[in-house]
Order: C-alpha cells, then structure tokens, then sequence
C-alpha cells in the first residue's frame, strides 16, 4: 500500500496521474511532461516533492555526527546556509546524496531521497556513536517546490520574506500564504530560479499554500508539474538521480562528486577507500552524452560500446531532451572513452547510434 | 476511457479496424497513448514487410518510456502512417483517427476472431 502525500486531494482534482515512486503514490505528470517542463523553463512550475524525507539531528554533538557520515565539510555551513552532500559506505559507495540545512547552532535537517528514507535512517542512527539527537521528521513535513523564471515574483506574492535576500543555496523561514514558520529554501533540481518550501504539516494547513501558489501565479504561466517533468529538467541540467546515476556501486569521485569530497575535513565514513581510489586513478567516469541524430532515444540500461561494439560502458538515464529535442543521457564510460567530444555508441535495440561525449549540463544557465 | 465498440483490441494496448477490404488498420488504444505520456516519435518497418502475430513492428518512444508495437494478426504492412513522422502527437491527440500507424493486409483471416471485442477490452483496462 502506497503512501500518499498531503496534497493527494490536490492532484486528484487537477486530474494528475498518478503513480508509485519510492513508496509513494505521487503525481507523474497532469497536462503532459512537455508542456510541464516548458512551463518551468519560461514560467514556472509547482511539484509536489513531500515524499523526501527530513532528519533533525541537532545537540552539541549533531555537528560531529553529519561531519562522520557525510562526505562534504558541514562546519563551513552556516546557520541560514543548505549544503549538497552524499553519504558513503565504508568502501566508498554511495548511501544517498542529501542536503543539510543549518537551522540553528547545533541543529540541522537532512534531507533525503524518499526510496531512501528507511536505509539512510538506519545507517545513520547506526554510526551515531557520539549520542545526537535524531527525529525522523520525514511523515510531518511536506515540501513544495517552485521552480523557473517567474518562480519569485509568483512567490513574493503570498510571503512578506524578502525573497531578493534569499540567496542560491540559503533559507529563511517565514509565513506563506499565512501558514507559519515555512522553510524557504532557494534550492532545486531544474537548474532554474526557484524554491523549496518545507512546511510542517503539524503547525500548518499545507494545501492552502499548494492552493495560494497555483492562483496567484496562474496568470504568469504556473503549472503544476508532476515527477515526470521533474525527470526530464534534471537530466537536462546533468543532475543525478540516485537509484539512476549513482547508486551504492558507484563512488562519488567517479560520479563527478569529486567536489563534494573533502578529504582535508577529518574523518568521515569511506574517506579511507575513496582516498585508495583517489591515487589509483578512475577506471570509468560518469559522463553525458548526446545523440545527433533525430529519432533515437538512450535510455538507463542501454550498453555504451566503442565502434567495434565492444562495451564501455552503460546509461544511468537517457530520455529526449525537451528543451533541445534530441536524445540525451548520462552513463559511466571508460575513462578513455570519457573525454569530451568522444564519440561513442548507444545500442539501442538491434541499432548502434552514434553520440557525442559532453560535460553536463546540457542547457546553460 | 474512450473505447470505440467498432474496433477490436489486443491485450497489448492495440487497435484493430477490419477495412473489409483484406487490409485492417491498426493503432494504439487511447489508454496506451494515455499510459505513455508524450510520444516524441513512432519507429515503424517499411511497407512490405512481413510479419508473424506478435512480432514487433515498430517502437513508440515517448518522454518518458519506450515501447514496442506487436503485430495483432499475421500480414504485410500495406501502408504506414507518414504523418507520423513529423507530427507523432497525433497518437496522443487523436489515437483512433490520425494517430493511426499502419495498414496491414491480412493473410489469415480467422485471425480477427481471436482479438478482443471492445467490452472484452475494456475488462482489461478496467
């Protein structure tokens, strides 16, 4: 039995369909991915992202508990500041990629992938051998997000926040529609403006926001977007996807996480192994790709081969590229294949289809 | 769910149309086009290919997701929908009419009594 999210009655009015992600019964699309995705690229667009989970980890030794078992430097965070981190196994492969939030001295939100939200809150009460407190916070928030040009000015709408003070990768926690203590974050995963709104469904009533954001921004083009458009601007932007481009087999610095990985922070869970890793060199490299020509497109599954159709490597996601319609995807690749304008070949079915090596994103911002 | 009760259907999410004239018309249910989302193009073999019941004959790529078209009867495509080509939203706006792909001729006729009636059909997709 699925999960449904606070805005289930939402989504049913609006004709979402719906489907099963991570446990939870979520909308894939309402009036179509295409237009939805073209929506957040010249408007806006408002998604329901409450699967997510929320770990609180706060206490004088919640600091020392995040710096262990994640693999970015959470002592520069400051308080009003989000950081993109991953946690790692032991030998280096991924549990989950995350963000922390500073809410307070001593107290922080993590937020995780929903498929993830068991496994990742056992591994970390697991390795919680310095005593922080942790709340598994994951049923009681709900978190919207909306993303694209217009998202501010749409926002600004129905908050007093200032939302010009809220710089990339910083929140400020305000009124919404007149639901209080809302958590607006400028965060996202389309490579647009935009924002995420984590709101406490015990304090708030979440659907009035859902409500007051989709008729207030109606006349500039929002729409809601379901998880299919949410897909489809990821990858364009190069974003991965946990479950798709890096999983527990793969390690942070193949994945082009190498940024994330701050060996000079202390020890941390996998330092050791992506260290080893580190100094013997990567044998492959998450990479994107594009396929030139019209009417083939890659997706997660499909072998990479050199022009000899000897294999080089796989797709973690592919799909068409709505913003530049052509096929476009993400893969781990030998390393000698992986360099920029390589041309490799995606098998897709009995046909080798030619591509280009590119760095993603594949849209400039 | 539109389910024209003049067609027959496959499990498969395929219509059927008897032309009467040795030739059927085949195309995707709206509930199929509805389950893909966005298609994006339409692969199908060229005219005069032949095919056994089941074999596939062409490929429906949509945002999303991918699937294969699998011949309903046995026969030779007789004509393929060009306007697909440039305008695969056809299947999604109008799957019973200009979203249609192929013609096939039929070289068993006692095939079109295995397909499902439209109220058969529509036990399926419930």
């Amino acid at each position: 039995m699925s999960k449904t999210t606070v805005f289930y009655e939402n989504h049913k009015n609006l004709d979402a369909k719906l489907i099963d992600f991570g446990g939870f019964e979520m909308p894939v699309q309402y009036a179509g991915i295409k237009r939805e995705h073209n929506a957040v690229r010249n408007a806006a667009g408002l998604f329901d992202v409450s699967h997510m989970g929320e770990f609180f980890v706060t206490g004088p030794s919640a600091l020392e508990l995040i710096q262990h078992v994640t693999i970015n430097d959470a002592s520069k965070l400051k308080v009003g500041k989000a950081q993109y981190t991953a946690m790692c196994y032991e030998d280096g492969g991924i549990v989950d990629d995350l963000l922390v939030y500073k809410l307070a001295e001593e107290e922080y939100m993590l937020v995780v992938n929903a498929a993830n939200i068991e496994k990742d809150w056992e591994w970390i009460t697991k390795n919680n051998s310095v005593g922080a407190e942790l709340e598994n916070r994951s049923e009681d928030i709900a978190l919207l997000a909306i993303q694209g040009p217009d998202a501010p000015a749409i926002l600004q709408k129905v908050t007093e926040k200032n939302l010009d003070d809220i710089s990339f990768y910083s929140f400020d926690i305000g009124d919404v529609a007149g639901e209080s203590d809302v958590i607006i974050s400028a965060t996202g995963y389309t490579g647009e403006k935009g924002y995420e709104l984590y709101i406490d469904t015990t304090k708030c009533d979440a659907p009035v926001i859902w409500d007051a954001l989709l008729k207030v921004g109606r006349a500039s083009g929002l729409e809601p977007a379901g998880l299919g458009a949410r897909d489809t601007l990821r990858l364009e932007m190069g974003l991965a996807l946990y479950g798709n481009d890096i999983t527990k087999e793969t390690h942070p610095l193949e994945a082009r996480l190498g940024w994330l990985t701050k060996f000079d922070k202390g020890d941390f869970i996998g330092k050791d192994a992506l260290l080893k890793k580190k100094e013997s060199g990567l044998s492959r490299k998450l990479m994107g790709f594009e396929i030139d020509e019209p009417r083939a497109v890659p997706r997660k599954g499909y072998s990479i081969t050199d022009e000899s159709e000897k294999e080089i490597g796989f797709v973690t996601s592919g799909s068409q590229s709505i913003t530049l319609g052509k096929g476009i995807g993400m893969g781990y690749i030998a390393k000698e294949h992986a360099n920029e304008g390589d041309t490799i070949y995606i098998k897709i079915r009995k046909k080798l289809v030619p591509a280009t090596v590119v760095k993603p994103p594949f849209i400039k911002k | 769910m539109n389910i024209p009760k003049d067609l027959k259907y496959t499990p498969e999410h395929e219509w059927v149309r008897d032309n009467g004239d040795g030739t059927v018309t085949i195309g995707i249910t709206d509930f199929a086009q509805g389950e893909l989302g966005d298609i994006v193009f339409v692969e199908l073999e060229p005219e005069g290919e032949e095919f056994d019941k089941d074999d596939v004959f062409g490929t429906v790529e949509a945002v999303k997701t991918v699937s294969e078209l699998y011949a309903p009867l046995s026969g030779e495509i007789a004509e393929i929908n060009e306007e697909l080509e440039d305008d695969p939203e056809l299947v999604n706006n109008d799957p019973y009419g200009d979203g249609w792909m192929v013609k096939f001729t039929v070289s068993d006729k006692s095939e079109l009594e295995s397909l499902l009636t439209a109220d058969k059909y529509e036990e399926i997709v419930g």
